[in-house]
Parts: C-alpha cells; structure tokens; sequence
C-alpha cells in the first residue's frame, strides 16, 4: 500500500509507525523524518515550503512506485508539509515496512533521495535579515543519481 | 496552452499563471524563447535561472512537444524534504 499525503498541518510519528507495523509478515520498519534545522549564521526565523499542488502528489507516488518495483516492501507512507513552519517543525515523513532491514533500509534511502530531487517543493529561508529561496545541492543530485547506476540491490 | 511559474521564478517575473495563444504543436524550449521576448525582465530572468519544466504536471525535456489544452510548468530545481 502506498499512502501519500502534502499538507499544512503537523503529522504524528507514533500513529503513522502505527500503520505501518500492523502486517504480521513484515518485520521491519525504518522511517525518516526531516526537521527545519538552524542556517550558518544561527538567524532562521522559519521555512516557507511552496509546491506545485497536483503534481506533487503524482511526482510522490510516482517515486514510492518506483521503490515498490526496485524491493520486495509492504507499506510505503510519504508525508511532506508545506506552507510555513517554524524551527525544528517537522517538515517530512518517509516510511517503510518490509519482510527484513536491507530492504527497508534501502528503500526508505531512495525514496529521500528521489524526494527531494524529483518532487515540486521549493524551500524559501527567512532569517531577521530577510529571506532567500535555498539552492539545490549538487550532493542531493549525486545521491539520487546513484541508484540509476546500482545494478545489484541490497 | 496555460503556462504556470513557481518558486523565485514566480517572483522575479511577478506572475503564477498566464494563457499563451499555440495553435500550432510547438515545443517546450520555443515556449520559453516566445516568454523571453515579453520584456527585458522575462528576458534576464529566463536566461539566468537554472530551469526545469513540466507538461501535464510530468517532468519534460526542453525538446519536448507542447500543444493547445496543455499546462506547462517552469520552476527552478527543487529544494524538498
């Protein structure tokens, strides 16, 4: 099953860990979650996240598909928040259940990867000496440009 | 066709969404020459801006083709999770 969801509103780590431990055949589950960290020079006020509504839902349930054919895993929930959050909000969830950690692990790897190079998001950084948007990292390509090279999987 | 700009791009040009008259199939970066020749500004910001584009709310090449009824994207490379 593959549960996608973009909002405004806060998520609950302990009730999507929920959904994603329920089956009896899987006995793993690793999960992710990124947090609004401090910029260099220590003055982030907040984050605002703008997205491409429609998109991104496509774009998100395009990437766990895609994870869903590469390993054997149950569960796949992505949860990715937009509008404004403040520091050390919580901004994105990715979670997977598989039968044993490899997989999960692996999986839950590539769909970050492929997440935040391959989904509409936009993060704009305000600080109290005014705002920029944040540049995409060339470390964020090479990791999701990785996975197009690994032949032999986990 | 509609096309759509987001993120800096958005702001720079000062515009989210406008309609573009394209009888004829065309393609992605000839969409983007016709927006370019608008004003100096359209011209500054198209050009200096690292750009991806969209056809259908689906990632596309710049020699992809694009037609009446279609909505393309522009925005800059994404910065997520």
């Amino acid at each position: 099953m593959i549960d996608i969801a973009v909002q405004t509103h806060d998520f609950d780590m302990a009730a999507l860990y929920q959904k994603l431990s329920r089956r009896a055949a899987h006995g793993a589950v690793v999960t992710f979650t990124g947090l609004v960290r401090e910029v260099a020079g220590g003055d982030l006020t907040h984050l605002s996240l703008e997205h491409y509504p429609g998109m991104t839902e496509q774009a998100l349930q395009d990437i766990a598909e895609q994870a869903k054919a590469r390993w054997p895993v149950g569960e796949i929930i992505i949860v990715h928040r937009v509008g404004t959050l403040a520091l050390n909000e919580q901004i994105v969830f990715v979670g997977v259940s598989s039968a044993h950690r490899k997989q999960a692990f692996a999986a839950a790897e590539f769909l970050m990867d492929y997440l935040k190079t391959r989904a509409p998001f936009w993060k704009k950084e305000h600080t109290t000496t005014g705002e920029r948007w944040v540049e995409a990292k060339k470390s964020d390509e090479a990791a999701a440009s990785r996975w197009q090279q690994r032949e032999v999987e986990p | 066709m509609k096309v759509l700009f987001f993120a800096m791009l958005r702001e720079r040009l000062e515009c989210a969404e406008l309609q573009l008259e394209q009888t004829q199939p065309t393609t992605v970066a000839e969409v983007l020459e016709r927006l370019k020749a608008r004003s100096e500004k359209w011209q500054a910001t198209l050009e200096n801006q690292e750009l991806l584009a969209a056809i259908n709310q689906r990632f596309v090449d710049f020699d992809a083709s694009v037609q009446h009824g279609d909505e393309l994207a522009f925005f800059p490379p994404v910065t997520g999770g």
